[in-house]
């Protein structure tokens, strides 16, 4: 085994306190890739038992309803709060941006440091509030069944509350980061997609946040002091609690896409050594779909009991929105085109993404029509649409972009064989867990439901059976990559041949990011001007 | 077996005017998906096995814009959504507008069943009864929290909220009895809130509201009363085995003390029974929830007597 013997962020400075205290980007973004990786297996243990619960086999049940309950609510809320929504910005964010932007650091790094503090109070109230009697009522606390169940919604509410802070901070955090540290040279276009993504999340992150803080406090008001807001009896409006909180929670899907679309900007080129097929109408489309996020809340709502006028300015505005998404994966696939394909791990990713998210774009043009939404509302037909979205789409763009930075974070390269096993696994158990739940939802099977006519068992068992192969699959990643740490060969300083500014330093990277300032010599796309192959240390 | 012996691939069967409409609006995003679909996939596909990288390849360069390709692919998914989009706001109007001579129904949604009131003044639990070929409207809402009323077969969906009527319409093309699910989450009895609507002919459906107005009728309260024991959605929370559930069961409670959760005890008497259901709330039983709903309005006179019998016999 070869030892990492030379000076970088990992062993200088040394000792456990060095890293709790530590400003520097590079820790904290690896402290929160050790948070968010946990908060996955638990979120994902909770959707194994979801699974199983729901195989029925022979009418068995795996636990009574009231647990069920709990059971998806947790797994939907964790998913969403403590995964999701920091996965990608706030680890592979934290640790890469200010090295594509040539910077030391990040614009605050106390800020930055606080604001993983505050996700890891954040989630542990809402582990917390597992043991005083789990929240039962879906991730998304509709009222009035929010504010009249007997479980713990207020300390749930109040760790998401927290989360939610975080989340802002980091987003402002970004913004100045990217307007005050760019290297001198770099101009807007000349920066990395992936930074223009992390700064269209950051300011949906800025913007959007306080709205859901603002609901929640008014629910937990609602919860303990009867305010009656959304209480019918008291003349408060149930559905209102429904626009405050799709205003949030719908640009909130963007803040979990943008960054994937970032991640799969900047992979595609280095993988088919590429320039990237339209740079600024993918730059500008981050920046639009950012904008319009903020008009389409209502199209959760269909059958919530608006005015049908209403309904048709949302379904009209979520259909704008769909075409930028649209745009990109031409962009993407016309990089390909001559381009010199090589299928390394991040690149399977990135194809899986392609294909999944392509999925979850087209079913969603099922639910932005309103006449098939009424048919597919709440069922498992949007179970399966935000599945492949979140997981087919953030997930694997996550995964790739993990695979990708590993051998930078670690310096250790993981083994390629058993990766690609992995991720094979993980592209089928998907596909065979989730396309049923279209077929499922489609026939009329609804969501959150513990008990099901026999007529949908079939489908659900290969559902179970999907998750279980996904299942191995993550289970394998665990394994390889947890072996690489330990047992993994030293990693090149740029294993990929990439153009990226955070490949000219060393890797691991040393603790200032970069011994000499980096010098702008090509722009991050520039493939077709560097012979490829002489750029490797 | 993935497939029912009915309906297509995706979609159950359709039995109401508008279902053919909808399964044409639903195949037509279908196949223009797959048409999008299948570029990319090829796409990938061909790209990755024609441009695999080759040892040792020097520079690669391919086109970073093309304005014309740039358009062609902005313009045509762009037309394609505005169809879809025009297309989808027509049907839904018309599914949500009722025509005017509609037979009206009340429907109500309780935490964990759905009650029908029909104009001559009669009422159903979980079975909504209709006639065939006539145009129904849902005047809807709830008395707890928001539910969703479901019918997969006819393609509709509302949501049920307190304090607020929502409005929904079908006119089933054919005879049959078909699901009702609850779709808006409503807690632990979420998943049993499944009803039935039947539809008649229109001749059965008028004998059928005569004789329902004048339910059990030539029957002993006693079978009346177990008749609405299940109709009436009791079953969903008392056992009448002794077996606790949501509420306690009805097994041997006539003429036994009763624990109350405020540390009193009652006397199971008729009175107690009638005040038990329909003001709930008065006396708690030691040990469960104030969860049950009331019944006032929905049981008349003779119902009460019926159910009263009915308790009284489970010895
Ligand atoms: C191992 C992979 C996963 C499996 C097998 C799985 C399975 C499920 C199932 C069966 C449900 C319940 C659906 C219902 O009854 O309505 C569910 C809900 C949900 N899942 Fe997953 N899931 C997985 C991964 C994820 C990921 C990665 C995310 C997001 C990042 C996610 C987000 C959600 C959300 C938001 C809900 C909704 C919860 C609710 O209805 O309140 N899931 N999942
Ligand atoms: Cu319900």
């Amino acid at each position: 085994m070869e030892t990492l013997s030379e000076r970088n962020y990992l062993n200088e400075p040394r000792g456990w306190k060095s890293w709790i205290f530590t400003l520097d980007h590079k820790r904290i973004g690896v402290m929160y890739l050790i948070a968010i990786m946990a908060s996955f297996l638990l979120g994902g243990v909770f959707a194994m038992l979801i699974r199983m619960e729901l195989l029925h086999f022979g009418g068995k049940h795996l636990m009574g309803a009231q647990t069920y309950n709990q059971v998806f609510t947790l797994h939907g809320a964790i998913m969403i709060f403590l995964f999701i929504i920091p996965s990608i910005p706030a680890a592979l964010g934290n640790f890469v941006l200010p090295q594509m932007l040539g910077a030391k650091d990040v614009a605050f790094p106390r800020l930055n440091l606080a604001s993983f503090y505050i996700y890891v109070f954040g989630a542990l109230f809402a582990v917390y509030s597992m043991s005083t009697g789990a929240v039962d009522t879906g991730w998304t606390f509709y009222t009035p069944y929010s504010t009249t169940t007997n479980t713990s919604v207020i300390s749930m509410t109040l760790g998401v509350l927290i989360l939610g802070f975080s989340s802002i901070f980091t987003g402002i955090n970004f913004i100045v980061t990217v307007h005050k540290l760019r290297l001198p040279g770099m101009t807007w276009y000349k920066m990395p997609l992936f930074v223009w993504s992390l700064y269209a999340t950051a300011i949906i992150q800025v913007l959007a946040t306080p709205i859901l803080g603002i609901t929640l406090i008014l629910l937990m008001l609602e919860r303990t002091f009867g305010i009656g807001i959304f209480d019918p009896a008291m003349g408060g409006d149930p559905v209102l609690y429904q626009h405050f909180f799709w205003f949030y929670s719908h640009p909130a899907v963007y803040i979990m896409i943008l960054p994937a679309m970032g991640i799969i900007s900047e992979l595609i080129p280095v993988f088919s050594r590429r320039k990237i097929f339209g740079y600024k109408a993918i730059a500008f489309s981050s920046l639009a779909i950012a904008f319009v996020s903020f008009l389409v809340w209502g199209h959760h709502m269909f059958v919530s009991g608006q005015s049908q006028y209403a309904a048709m300015i949302f379904s009209f505005l979520t259909f704008l929105v769909a075409i930028p998404s649209g745009i990109k994966i031409f962009n993407w696939l016309a990089t390909l085109y001559k381009g010199s394909i090589s299928l390394a791990v991040p690149m399977l990713y990135s194809l899986s993404f392609l294909f999944l998210f392509t999925i979850g774009g087209l079913t969603g043009m099922f639910l932005g029509a309103l006449a098939t939404d009424v048919h597919l509302h709440d069922t498992y037909f949007v179970v399966a649409h935000f599945h492949y979205v979140m997981m087919g789409g953030t997930v694997m763009a996550f995964l790739g972009g993990l695979h990708y930075w590993w051998p930078k974070i670690w310096g250790r390269m993981y083994s390629e064989f058993w990766a690609r096993i992995s991720a094979v696994l993980v592209f089928l158990g998907f596909n065979i867990t989730f396309f049923t739940q279209f077929i499922l939802g489609a026939k009329g099977m609804p969501r959150r439901y513990y008990n099901y006519l026999d007529q949908y068992q079939p489908l659900h068992a290969y559902s179970t059976y999907g998750s279980w192969i996904l299942a191995l699959g993550f289970i394998i990643m665990a394994v390889y990559l947890i072996h690489s740490l330990v047992k993994g060969r030293r990693a090149p300083d740029n294993p990929w041949q990439s153009l990226g500014l955070e490949w000219t330093n060393s890797s691991p990277p040393p603790p200032e990011n970069f011994t000499v300032t980096p010098k702008l010599t090509h722009g991050p796309y520039d493939y077709d001007k560097i012979v490829s192959g002489d750029s490797t240390g | 077996m993935i497939l029912d012996t009915t309906g297509s691939l995706f979609l159950p069967p359709g039995h109401s005017t508008f279902s053919g409409e909808v399964d044409s609006l639903f195949n037509f995003i279908l196949y223009a998906s797959a048409v999008f679909l299948a570029i990319v996939v090829f796409g990938i596909i061909f790209f990755v096995l024609r441009y695999r990288r080759r040892p040792k390849e020097g520079v690669v360069t391919g086109p970073t814009h093309s304005t014309a390709l740039e358009i062609i692919w902005s313009v045509i998914p762009t037309i394609l959504v505005i169809i879809v989009f025009f297309w989808g706001f027509r049907l839904y109007l018309k599914m949500s507008i009722p025509p005017k001579d509609a037979l009206e129904i009340k429907v109500t949604g309780q935490k964990w069943f759905w009650t029908f009131d029909y104009p001559n003044g009669a009422n159903t639990l979980n079975e909504l009864v209709v006639p065939v070929g006539k145009p129904v409207k849902l005047l809807m809402s709830s008395r707890d929290v928001i539910h969703g009323f479901y019918i997969p077969d006819f393609r509709i969906k509302m949501d049920v909220v307190p304090n607020r009527y929502t409005i929904t319409w079908f006119e089933a093309v054919q005879t049959g009895v078909f699901n009702i699910f609850c779709t808006q989450y409503c807690g632990k009895g979420h998943s049993e809130m499944i009803a039935k609507v039947k539809v008649l002919g229109e001749r059965e459906y008028n004998d059928w509201l005569i004789s329902g107005t004048k339910a059990g009728e030539g029957m002993s309260l006693e079978d009346f009363g177990a008749k609405l024991y299940v109709s009436r959605a009791c079953v969903t929370c008392h056992s009448v085995d002794g077996t606790a559930n949501v509420g306690p069961s009805l097994k041997m409670i006539f003429g036994h003390q009763v624990k109350l959760a405020d540390g009193s005890s009652v006397s199971a008497d008729e009175n107690y029974i009638r005040e038990s259901i329909l003001n709930p709330q008065a006396r708690i039983v030691a040990g469960y929830q104030s969860v049950m709903p009331t019944f006032q309005g929905i049981l008349n006179d003779r119902e009460l007597d019926a159910l009263i019998a009915y308790i009284k016999s489970l010895k």
